[in-house]
């Protein structure tokens, strides 16, 4: 069954232009969301997952960043084409993003009601009295109590975890068709953790949307995506159905991540594998698979040739000249 | 085992609301700090002691009366009919201190505000957009701050004086040369707050609430005035009390030097351009509108210290 196409990243590339040189953070992934689908981004800090993001939203600084390439259609609209105030129309209203850290992404001089009332007023057109309406609802719908009297709260007077509710309660005001959550719990402790997935696994039912999740722990991408990307120094390494990356994977990165992974089903006294190696810098222009020198299955081709991402099973594309499970080149 | 259990059970229990105060709001905290700072404090009572001198003594003694000139009692020491004495034609020195000083302050606090909108506008536009605006308007920022200011003030005061018609307000009618001089010091005042809020901005629009703001869609204009300057107001609020200082005194400088604002209207400043010939010979001339400036500026500056503790983010003493 194939779900509407939302949208469609083809070949962005997105560098930054440094006093050190050039940093190629993003060079040239590809991929595909459909309606109501859960697409998790899965690498290291760095690796770019937050910059493609935010370059599909025209959230880039430019100057130093610069998108060298690259189509990003929804809806039959390039999202890369658009002026600033068609983006600022898009944003927020059609594809959300919630960030890293609570603690610092609600303006710290902004009362929380005023801060999701100025959204609805300008998405919706909805009168002061209605967005204040609205906004209770909302809090209480992400589960805050005392919503009506907390509007008039500072963020400052909230927790952690309550202010990642509220800033998912904004992002979800204008019910989005996408919701791209760049790490949202990893600031967070570990129970409020779960108790913010379960939210967002909750509204995600309630809303319909689609949502692009980044991590860098692949136990949240378990629960909650179908399909996973790999992605490794600014590529897409990897892109499988979420069962069929844990129990088959192809990419010899992806290989090793799991294998780095602490599982509760496997035995405790194996030590886990390190991946030997740092990832490379970005400053220098990739040439050749950017994984190579880590790699345990290195062959010569690797070195001088960055492999393209193919298909190699239904739905299961990587990017690597080698077939990990025959050892040599495919 | 159960001994603990008892043990604990002893332990008198309390919900999480009795044991904790409510928290303090910003302001209240704000208002702590200012508290403890006595020369601000004394600064606030003794600005609003002269702001009732001024504008309360004015329900005494009429606007007429001090500038009724009464060629009879010339350079008259203080006495009970003048208290202050009189001037060279005879005006009664208190009087005049007293709508002086109402013009004094009206051209502090106007010129403030004329500095702030120039100021806040050209910072903030050159800090958050950058780019080749932040070049142009740094550089013109950068041009208006070499040249001293006191040389600007006389040349636009010589060159726009007289210029302006009077105007009448509140019933009152102030001279054309009130609103030159209130112009020309806002106009020359603001490169410091520009400075000022430019760094603020540049350094507040990388935050990622900011980010977060953008994300939603929040369009440019609303971003510059509804997000970033709520959160630079501090600066903004202390520096513009402190300008307030600065104008009155620039208003004494150029009135002294005859360029500002031109008899009869009183202010302090052009009661000590009288008063130069007479220093030794009549000093109450001088003293009471000298002292009045000082005062004046002394205050406010004192308030914008203790502002500056009270608001400062980092200054964490409560």
């Amino acid at each position: 069954m194939e779900r509407p196409l939302l949208l469609d990243v083809a070949d962005l590339q997105t560098r930054f232009h440094t006093p050190e040189g050039t940093v190629y953070a993003v060079n040239g992934i590809s991929y595909r969301l459909h309606e109501g689908e859960t697409l998790a981004m899965v690498g290291e800090s760095g690796c770019g997952k937050s910059v493609s993001m935010m370059s599909i939203l025209g959230l880039i600084p430019i100057p130093p960043g610069e998108i060298v390439s690259g189509t990003a259609r929804y809806r039959d609209r390039d999202l890369l084409r658009m002026s600033e105030e068609e983006l600022e129309q898009v944003r927020g209203k059609e594809i959300a993003m919630i960030f890293q850290d609570p603690m610092t992404s609600l303006n710290p001089v902004l009362t929380v009601g005023k801060q999701i009332t100025e959204m609805l007023q300008k998405h919706m057109g909805m009168k002061p009295a209605e967005a204040a309406d609205r906004a209770v609802q909302l809090l209480e719908w992400v589960g805050i109590p005392d919503a009506r009297r907390r509007l008039a709260d500072y963020p400052h007077q909230f927790s952690g975890g309550m202010r990642q509710r509220v800033m998912i309660a904004m992002q979800l005001a204008c019910t989005p068709s996408i919701l791209i959550a760049d790490e949202p719990t990893t600031a967070l402790d570990v129970t409020i953790q779960a108790q913010i997935m379960d939210l967002v696994i909750r509204l995600r039912e309630e809303v319909g949307m689609a949502m692009i999740w980044i991590t860098h722990n692949l136990g949240v991408v378990a629960g909650l995506a179908e399909r996973v990307m790999v992605m490794y120094a600014g590529f897409i390494v990897e892109e499988a159905n979420v069962d069929d990356l844990f129990q088959d994977p192809r990419h010899p990165y992806t290989i090793a991540l799991l294998a780095a992974l602490p599982r509760v089903d496997r035995r405790r006294d194996r030590r886990l594998k390190s991946i030997p190696g740092a990832p490379p810098s970005l400053l220098v222009k990739p040439r050749g698979c950017p994984f190579a020198p880590r790699c345990e299955f290195v062959i010569a081709r690797c070195q001088s040739e960055m492999p393209p991402l193919e298909l190699i099973a239904p739905r299961h594309k990587i990017a690597c000249w080698v077939d990990v499970l025959r050892g040599g080149s495919r | 085992m159960s001994d603990t259990t008892e043990a604990l059970s002893a332990i008198p229990q309390f919900a999480a609301d009795e044991l904790e105060a409510p928290p303090l709001s910003l302001r209240q905290l704000a208002w702590r700090r200012f508290r403890r700072h006595k020369m601000a404090l004394f600064g606030a009572v003794m600005l609003a002691l002269l702001f009732v001198y001024c504008f309360g003594g004015a329900l005494w003694v009429s606007e007429d009366y001090a500038n009724y000139t009464d060629t009879k009692a010339r350079l008259q020491a203080p006495s009970v009919s003048h208290p202050f004495g009189t001037d060279t034609v005879g005006r009664d020195i208190l009087a005049r201190t007293i709508y002086g000083g109402q013009i004094s302050l009206i051209i502090g606090l106007t010129a403030m505000l004329v500095e702030l909108v120039i100021g806040v506008l050209i910072g903030a536009l050159s800090g958050y957009y950058g780019g080749w605006l932040d070049s142009i308007l740094m550089r013109f920022t950068e041009a208006v701050f070499v040249i001293p200011q006191l040389f600007l003030l006389i040349v636009m005061a010589k060159f726009f004086g007289g210029k302006v018609p009077n105007l009448t307000l509140l019933g009152r009618t102030f001279s054309g040369s009130v609103v030159v001089v209130i112009l020309i010091i806002g106009a020359t005042s603001w490169v410091y707050l520009a400075r000022i809020v430019r760094a603020e901005f540049i350094s507040l629009k990388e935050r990622e609430f900011i980010l977060a703001a953008r994300a939603i869609g929040t369009p440019a204009r609303q971003i510059i005035f509804g997000h970033i300057l709520p959160n630079s107001i501090a600066p903004i609020i202390v520096s513009a009390t402190l300008s307030v200082a600065a104008a009155i005194l620039s208003e004494s400088y150029i009135s002294f030097l005859g360029m500002g604002v031109q008899a009869p209207t009183a202010t302090w400043g052009n009661m000590l351009e009288g008063a130069m010939n007479y220093i030794e010979e009549a000093p109450w001339f001088w003293i009471f509108p000298g002292t009045l400036i000082v005062l004046t500026v002394l205050s406010i500056n004192f308030l914008g210290d203790g502002l500056r503790d009270a608001l400062d983010p980092r200054s964490r003493v409560v």
